[in-house]
């Protein structure tokens, strides 16, 4: 239906004739604009309702005492489902560990929620395809879970938190409950927020990769950055850490370089780095962690996704 | 009657500011609305997302931003 609405557009309102690249490029600019704007406004929803159900405060109680690995996999997965915005990562670290939740569990916690969000999941999956969306989730969950793991067994990681971290003492409160029409609220509020806030970004991005889709030779990342070159993983890695947040203006982008030729591996390990990897959050943890820690963190996770980015390469 | 809004001053906790003086407006009630933006503090109040809603010394939301509607009804129930 959105590619009749496509042709429609393109064909018979623009007058443009097809097999050109000007009508491929408007083509696909029309289709896919459309396309992930209704996926994006549906997922959200749905993801908004789920998340009303795994609170913060709900998940340090399920996290707390859990052992290594266990505890890891299970913050890991937690992460995707939980609900907080970078202001609330402060908060949500000291809660954790005051719970008894083993520092690099919480760590795990931290890695997984914003690098597996429900934004860069609708892009990769309306433009990568299912499967795609699936090893990102799957290779995010690793990375998350691994660099937990590590992070916790650094002898005497915990001198490296922020002292009064320790000393903070959480209130008990009564927390109140969510009738339906709370989470509905909520949920549509959430969705109207995201999209606002993505709506711009996903058409520049779809914008631009669609420019790239129509114009630029179909071999030309292969050429220059292709599994070849050992420096194209750590170079996309490096490229897309200012990007932060910015998933949805960078995944069509990327899809449509992958198109002509950028592999598999540099494609994931960009994607993480932009989601996972960013100075605001290392601002905000520098709250929390001290210098020495908040720069260990950030080596092994880009390590991590580094080393995701090669192994793909190496293959698929 | 106190409202406070716990958060670290993100835009959530500016919207819900902003909510809160309305609702606490049209309620027709002479509410101070206070930020409480230290962490310490915050804490003490057992939430960890935020913005959280607290009025008279109870949490009422945390972790979303509820409609103007659902405040003044609080806002009624505490009077």
């Amino acid at each position: 239906m959105i590619k009749t609405l496509a042709d429609w557009l393109t064909e018979d309102i623009f007058q443009l004739t097809t097999g050109t690249h000007l009508a491929d490029a408007v083509n696909f600019f029309i289709y896919d604009t459309v396309k992930i704007l209704l996926m994006l406004a549906v997922i959200i929803f749905v993801v908004s309702i789920i998340r009303s159900f795994f609170p913060p405060e709900k998940v340090k109680k399920i996290l707390a005492r859990k052992a290594e690995f266990v505890g890891n996999i299970l913050a890991s997965l937690l992460g995707i489902v939980t609900p907080f915005c970078s202001c609330s990562a402060v908060p949500v670290f000291i809660g954790f560990l005051e719970a008894g939740v083993p520092l690099g569990v919480t760590l795990s916690f931290l890695i997984a929620s914003p690098m597996i969000n429900e934004v860069a999941l609708v892009l990769l999956w309306g433009l990568f395809g299912a499967k795609i969306a699936l090893i990102y989730i799957g290779t995010g969950l690793a990375v998350a879970i691994i660099s937990g793991i590590i992070l916790g067994r650094i002898p005497a990681v915990e001198k490296m938190v922020e002292d009064y971290v320790w000393e903070l003492r959480m209130g008990e409160t009564e927390i109140p409950k969510l009738s339906w029409r709370d989470r509905f609220q909520q949920a549509s509020f959430h969705t109207q927020d995201i999209l606002k806030r993505v709506t711009l970004y996903v058409i520049l991005g779809i914008g631009v990769g669609a420019v790239i889709h129509g114009y630029v030779p179909i071999d030309f990342v292969a050429t220059y950055a292709g599994r070849d070159n050992p420096f194209a993983v750590p170079l996309a890695v490096l490229i897309a850490i200012p990007l932060y947040s910015n998933a949805a203006g960078t995944i069509p982008i990327v899809q449509a370089l992958m198109g002509k030729g950028m592999p598999l591996g540099t494609v994931l390990a960009f994607m993480m780095a932009v989601t996972a990897i960013s100075f605001p959050e290392m601002v905000i943890l520098r709250k929390v962690l001290k210098i020495k820690l908040l720069v260990i963190f950030a080596a092994i996770l880009t390590v991590a996704i580094i080393m995701v980015g090669y192994l793909f390469n190496a293959i698929m | 009657m106190e409202i406070k809004i716990l958060g670290p001053g993100c835009r959530n906790c500016e919207k819900l500011a902003a909510d809160a003086n309305l609702a606490a407006k049209e309620g027709g009630c002479a509410a101070e609305v206070v930020k409480v933006t230290d962490m310490k503090q915050i804490m003490t109040y057992g939430i960890l997302s935020t913005p959280g809603l607290v009025i008279n010394g109870k949490v009422k939301s945390y972790g979303r931003i509820p409609s103007v509607s659902e405040i003044k009804k609080w806002i009624e129930e505490e009077k």
